[in-house]
């Protein structure tokens, strides 16, 4: 069992003890909702949800086999950030995971953090507050552990570098990066993911509030749109180039592709199999020139995509989730051109990898010169980097059209452990 | 620098001088006709939502419910001569074509998988009662205009040629100094015809990539490894010695003399200059402006002016069809033009400009405003003389 969406019920009402944000959710909601966790055990609200409105009070569990947060249907709002760790003590570390999982298994149920522990009058509450009658809003939050947690300019910081997976290495540079180290990499990293912008920058502000003096916020960015939908029962929405983005994504409910490209099995690495169940999170900061793109021809628009603004379907025909046809020949070369980022992204140009991307649009106000300064927050969460990842990185920043109007501003790789168990902390395996 | 954007490269192979259909002027003065035409192409009809139309700016709304490829072909009277098209429409999916007609007699085709004369049938399109100042631009007009632009970059190609082998020799020979007074005019004129030069795929990442541009392994060559080692950053940079200076100087000669022989017989047409000239200034907006072109040298605002040139020169062979088609489109670009090329020449120094880190965020922002000023209508330039 994963993260099933979990009804609130009314037991608030019989805790009084409790500070919480629970609200009923409707009977038949809840009823539905736990009959679509009966089916598929993935957290997928089948169809129970209109698209755009998502229903601000269901939660998800937080403990689980895999985190939540990944195959869970992308929220609409998304507070990401970057941890660096600033103590030296290895018990100081396990013992901030285990506040950050306790805060995030009450906060993720709609409740207060530090609700079992009352405070003095003459105390700052244990909760900021901004959350409080605010339900869960499907609130997820995943953590994930950076290279740099491991082994940080040649030193063992934790004990914990036999240890580091394989695939968890800094992201090799691709053409074009322009990194601002000051929006890349981070020995943790936490993505919250909600249908509300408060809850979502709630949960980081608490847990970035927990771990003063253990960790430091090292760069955070809000996405205010999901680019993705991670589930069947989602609409597919559209980035900031105006165009619908994800149609192929994987999906929740392709768990076969799912054990495939998403979680890192048993034995992909003996020596790091605290892994086994969990997956990478790749982030990357990708601006868009705007401007100029808005500037561009509806025609280059398609051809760079590689697919039709109005409805999504691959110029090759059809409909939005018709395959792309990439042999089919127009008047001069393939109706989805060579260097179309479809084309690019596709499987069989990838050696059949497929991706699971759970990315953001974002934008940061406007730069010196009044130019938005927008763009996807890229998130993908794959099995493993180096073959699901790098190689169509390699392959898009070098050739993808679209490229003249991108540029990647952040990166980061981390490793995400796999699910809590009740009375566990995140992580717990890697420090067993 | 910057990777191919498709359109061009197909425009560059693929798009017939006829496709343009630069035939009328609908610079008419009321509302655009009664909604468009739509044109349900299947594998035996093409149907028509009505033969009939007013005359003006008239849209075909073309749905391809076949399953092969169609295009969609508006013929003037004898069926012959092309008027509007809209090619590679996949089944299933739908395209606009816009085009201005004159009051007469057309022929429609559809061509379900692109073959033969298609399916054909008639459009009659009556005077709207709208002021429609038609006006024919003639295929010797066109024809002019695509020529001389032809000429133009035959022309910058040659000093390209020249300057790149003054620079060269000055580099090989040690003369640093000379080299760098060198460097920047001899990159006006790439600069200046940019669009074509990317055109080709293999010679733009050998000449005119920047380092942070690199493929992981991929050996740097070009003009701006040659312009970081004119201009060496203060640390952590290992000057090259003389014979790689050869190496890399004749490289850029050779790969020089290339692009020459090439554009020696390439061809345009008026969505090559339109577009083109539209690109140009994408450039300025995001290399240019921000000083990472010349991020060594800070020479940007040789570029930048050699960008300008190169869209000025291909919207001034434009003009005349524009200024039937689009007259206040017309006028507004030739005044932003001149708007930006004002603020610009308040950088002119000696026989050139002044280093770009001397100016400022405020400068640079007043230089950007002016830049987007000019490519928002620049933008609309292909689409109004080709409709």
């Amino acid at each position: 069992m994963t993260t099933g969406p979990h009804a609130e019920s009314t037991t608030a009402a019989s805790d009084p003890g409790a500070l919480s944000r629970r609200r009923l959710l409707g009977v038949a909601g809840a009823g539905a909702l736990a009959g679509a966790a009966g089916l598929g055990g993935f957290g997928v609200a089948q169809a129970q949800q209109e698209d755009n409105s998502p229903d601000a009070g269901l939660g998800y569990a937080f403990h689980g086999e895999h985190q939540a947060g990944i195959v869970t249907p992308a929220q609409d709002r998304l507070h990401f950030a970057s941890f660096d760790v600033t103590t030296d003590s290895r018990d100081a570390l396990v013992a901030l995971l285990r506040a950050w999982t306790e805060a995030a298994a009450a906060m993720t149920a709609g409740k207060a953090v530090g609700s079992a522990t009352a405070t003095s009058y003459d105390s700052p509450p244990g909760d900021t507050g901004e959350a409080l009658g605010l339900p869960p809003a499907g609130l997820t939050l995943t953590f994930g552990f950076g290279p740099t947690l491991f082994e940080k300019d040649g030193v063992d910081r934790f004990g914990l570098r036999d240890r580091r997976p394989a695939g968890l290495r800094r992201l090799p540079h691709f053409p074009g990066d322009d990194l601002d180290p000051a929006r890349s990499d981070g020995d943790l990293c936490v993505q919250a993911c909600a249908n509300d912008p408060q809850v979502a920058v709630h949960a980081i502000r608490n847990l970035a509030r927990i771990g003063f003096g253990t960790v430091a916020v090292r760069w955070a960015q809000l996405g205010f749109g999901r680019t993705s939908s991670t589930s069947r029962s989602q609409q597919t929405p559209r980035n900031l180039l105006g165009f619908k983005d994800g149609t192929a994504n994987l999906k929740a409910e392709e768990t076969a592709d799912l054990e495939t490209f998403v979680w890192v099995g048993h034995d992909d690495d003996p020596a790091a199999r605290w892994l086994a169940g969990g997956s990478y999170l790749v982030a990357r900061r990708i601006n868009m020139h705007i401007e100029t793109w808005d500037r561009t021809s509806l025609r280059e628009q398609e051809a760079l995509v590689g697919r039709d603004r109005a409805h999504g379907a691959p110029l090759s025909g059809g409909t939005e989730h018709t395959e792309p046809d990439l042999d089919l020949q127009g008047s001069a070369g393939p109706l989805v051109p060579l260097n179309s980022h479809v084309r690019l992204a596709h499987p069989t140009q990838n050696d059949g990898t497929r991706m699971l991307r759970r990315g953001y649009n974002f934008t940061d106000g406007s730069d010196s010169l009044g130019r938005l300064d927008a763009g996807l927050f890229f998130v993908a969460f794959v099995r493993d980097p180096d073959r699901h990842y790098v190689p169509m990185q390699n392959q898009l920043s070098a050739k993808d059209g679209l490229m003249e109007y991108l540029q990647h501003t952040g990166s980061g790789l981390w490793a995400v452990p796999p699910g809590v168990r009740p009375g566990e902390y995140v992580g717990q395996a890697l420090f067993a | 620098m910057k990777i191919l954007p498709t359109a061009a490269a197909c425009a560059l192979l693929a798009v017939p001088l006829t496709a343009c259909s630069l035939t009328q002027s609908n610079k008419s003065d009321g509302a655009e006709g009664s909604g468009p035409i739509t044109v349900t192409s299947s594998a035996t009809a093409c149907e028509l939502s009505s033969t009939k139309a007013g005359s003006g700016r008239v849209t075909f709304r073309i749905k391809n419910t076949g399953s092969k490829v169609t295009e969609f072909y508006l013929y003037a009277e004898d069926g012959k001569r092309i008027v509007g098209e809209v090619e590679n429409i996949g089944p299933g999916l739908t395209r606009d074509l816009v085009v201005s007609v004159a009051p007469g007699t057309y022929v429609t085709a559809c061509k379900p998988g692109m073959e033969g004369d298609g399916i054909r049938g008639k459009l009659t399109v009556t005077d709207s009662g709208r002021k429609s100042s038609v006006a024919d631009v003639d295929q010797e007009t066109l024809e002019h205009a695509t020529e001389s632009y032809a000429d133009y970059v035959k022309q910058e190609a040659d000093a390209l040629l020249e300057g790149t082998t003054q620079f060269v020799a000055a580099y090989r020979s040690g003369d640093d100094a000379k080299a760098r007074s060198l460097y920047p005019t001899a990159r006006q004129h790439w600069e200046r015809i940019e669009p074509v030069a990317e055109s080709f795929g293999d010679l733009d990442p050998k000449m005119d990539l920047r380092e942070a541009d690199l493929e992981q392994g991929q050996k740097w060559t070009g003009w701006h490894l040659l312009e970081k080692d004119l201009w060496p950053p203060a640390k952590g940079y290992t000057a090259l010695n003389r014979a790689q200076r050869a190496t890399y100087a004749q490289d850029l000669l050779a790969n020089t003399k290339t692009l020459h022989t090439r554009v020696q017989t390439q061809t345009y047409d008026v969505t090559h200059l339109g577009n083109g000239s539209k690109e140009l200034m994408d450039e300025v907006a995001t290399g240019k402006i921000t000083g990472e072109e010349e991020i060594w040298s800070h020479t940007d605002l040789w570029d930048f002016q050699a960008n300008v040139d190169g869209a000025r020169t291909a919207f001034e062979l434009l003009e005349p069809i524009l200024a039937v088609k689009d007259h206040d489109l017309e006028e507004q670009i030739d005044e932003r033009f001149d708007d930006l090329q004002k603020l610009l020449d308040q950088y002119r120094s000696g026989d050139g400009f002044v280093s770009y880190d001397t100016v400022t965020p405020e400068q640079r922002k007043q230089l950007s405003d002016a830049v987007n000023a000019l490519a928002e209508p620049l933008s609309k330039m292909t689409g109004a003389v080709t409709a």
